[in-house]
């Protein structure tokens, strides 16, 4: 993991070396892994952290006091200061360690949410959410009587901000948006939002899958109430996610799960709870997992974010260049480069986006085929389902022609 | 064997002659005027839908169409289920439907060559797990449809 930090563009023939599984061939062709907003690929050096925290020093945190305890308690402590500081969080203690983005905003939904939601209360989401990121939220309606609010899209699939503006009355308690939309790309004035939002008192919680592993994310900055992210879109091991809270918010909130670690003392009449963010974190956490997830962190800062985010801004481009001398292919979401992540969901003519998973997989490219856990927008979109291409450090121009001749072979094999 | 020999072996093997030509002109696509019977399915993992209309007459399949978009997979087998089950009364057809599923989720060994007619161009698709269901899904509605039938009559 040697990245010299004064080249202006990234070596991704020599990233690639730091990750074992594009070593593989799939059918005689190198590994062209094109779903990383699917789940991103392992360095070694996250694969070694998470292989050391067992072969080395294997033992429950906080507890043992004995040396490899110690050793596993400072390890997965270190891991939570990385990512207070990867996040430009106050401190370290507003972040809780969860599974993924999932259990992150379900931690908000049903701790936050319950305790605080009413009946006439909104909460406001916007219409290209994943459906983690609106599920919740329904559940959580249902149980409060609350209801849900959608900010629509445009047709450029930006969001409709004088809708917003519209719909951000003083009944909305919350206002939950994603960071980067993992079909369309867009990133969203995240801190316009949080700003608007503020104005009339509604709290806000960002999903952040798509775009921590991708930009600098800066949570002070934004002005966020809750930001969660998923470990494993972000090269670290599944299992590992993150919500960060503001500790403000965190403490005055109810638990979210029961059981050991989440304690201060117990009798059958009456609990008290630990300091956040251990009261958050009920049981043995994913302790392997989330020192993985520190060293996922070491690894993206070494290599640098704003670098990270150049080159895949710049791919992008030259994908969309590309993607579009085929003229069958449809793509969804007309944010500029500048205003989007790697993300291009796309269909090719009459082709069945599953039937151009499968023919694109004989050529050794990986790309997602489905509506992408986000079934609102693909009726939005009016499609049952797209093609997904998605980019991350270890990808470059050569994956992206590889991927437009096939496609190119497709619309040929498959042509009505 | 070259690479350039595997890609096609593999996609040759699930993409068969016979599946693309029904996939490019699916036979009885579309819907059935004064249909005894319909019914419609998704299939969650890609959102598409698949319908299925029926006329019976006398016990008897007389008219089976398809509706709906897929892939090239869910519309061929739902275009070959068509030509299949016309002809054959609501229970062969039930029978039918249910073999054609067991063989293709590996419950039961998939017929010899020349025994299922253009279906036999279906076995390359239990090589591609994900891709069983897309071939089955016609038929589920065809069962539930068959189902229906059966208990509006009784």
């Amino acid at each position: 993991m040697i990245v010299p930090m004064e080249t202006e563009s990234l070596p991704v023939d020599r990233i690639r070396q730091d990750f074992p599984i594009l070593q593989r061939r799939i059918r005689g062709h190198r590994l062209i892994y094109l779903d990383s907003a699917a789940t991103s690929q392992k360095p070694e050096s996250v694969i070694n952290a998470e292989l050391d925290a067992y072969r080395k020093f294997n033992a429950n945190v906080h507890r043992g006091a004995y040396l490899i305890a110690e050793e596993a308690t400072a390890a997965y402590e270190g891991a939570r200061k990385k990512i207070a500081r990867f996040l430009n969080a106050p401190d370290p203690s507003s972040i809780i360690f969860t599974r993924g983005t999932t259990e992150a905003i379900n931690l908000v939904a049903y701790s936050w949410g319950w305790s605080h939601l009413k009946p006439g209360d909104q909460i406001l989401i916007t219409e290209m959410e994943h459906h983690s990121n609106i599920v919740p939220w329904q559940l959580i309606a249902e149980r409060t009587g609350a209801s849900l609010a959608v900010v629509p899209i445009l047709d450029d699939g930006t969001l409709d901000l004088e809708a917003l503006d519209r719909l951000l009355t003083e009944r909305v308690k919350l206002v939950a948006v994603t960071h980067v939309s993992n079909v369309l790309g867009t990133i969203n004035p995240i801190k316009e939002i949080c700003e608007k939002a503020r104005q009339v008192g509604a709290t806000t919680l960002v999903d952040g899958a798509q775009a921590a592993p991708h930009l600098s994310v800066d949570v002070t900055a934004l002005g966020c109430d809750f930001y969660a992210l998923s470990g494993h879109k972000m090269l670290g091991p599944t299992g590992s996610g993150v919500l960060y809270g503001r500790k403000e918010i965190l403490e005055a909130m109810p638990p979210f799960l029961g059981g050991g670690e989440m304690i201060r003392t117990v009798t059958f009449e009456k609990t008290t709870f630990n300091d956040v963010p251990y009261k958050f974190e009920a049981g043995t956490p994913a302790i392997a997992q989330a020192i993985g997830l520190g060293a996922a962190v070491d690894y993206l800062e070494a290599v640098g974010r704003e670098r990270i985010r150049a080159h895949e801004k710049a791919l992008t481009a030259y994908a969309l260049t590309r993607l579009q001398e085929i003229p069958e292919l449809t793509i969804y979401g007309k944010a500029p480069p500048d205003g989007r992540g790697g993300v291009i969901a796309f269909n090719a003519g009459d082709i069945h986006p599953h039937d151009l998973a499968t023919f694109l997989d004989a050529y050794g490219i990986c790309i997602r085929a489905g509506h992408h856990c986000a079934q609102p927008l693909m009726r939005r979109l009016n499609v049952a389902a797209t093609a997904r291409i998605s980019f991350y450090l270890y990808n470059d121009e050569d994956d992206i022609d590889t991927c437009t001749t096939a496609l190119k072979k497709a619309l040929e094999f498959f042509g009505r | 064997m070259t690479a350039k020999d595997q890609e096609f072996a593999s996609l040759e093997w699930l993409y068969q002659e016979i599946i693309l030509d029904h996939f490019k002109r699916p036979r009885n696509m579309g819907t059935v005027d004064g249909a005894d019977v319909s019914e419609e399915e998704d299939n969650p993992f890609c959102g598409d839908r698949i319908g299925v209309q029926l006329k019976i007459r006398n016990g008897v399949l007389e008219q089976v169409r398809f509706s709906g978009r897929g892939c090239a997979i869910s519309q061929a087998s739902a275009s070959m289920m068509t030509e299949k089950v016309t002809g054959m009364t609501v229970q062969e057809a039930l029978e039918f439907a249910e073999e054609f599923r067991k063989a293709m989720r590996g419950d039961k060994p998939f017929p010899q060559e020349g025994q299922w007619d253009d279906l036999d161009a279906l076995r390359g698709v239990r090589d591609f797990p994900v891709r069983i269901k897309c071939a089955t899904l016609a038929w589920d509605v065809l069962q539930r449809s068959l189902m229906k039938w059966l208990h509006q009559k009784s």
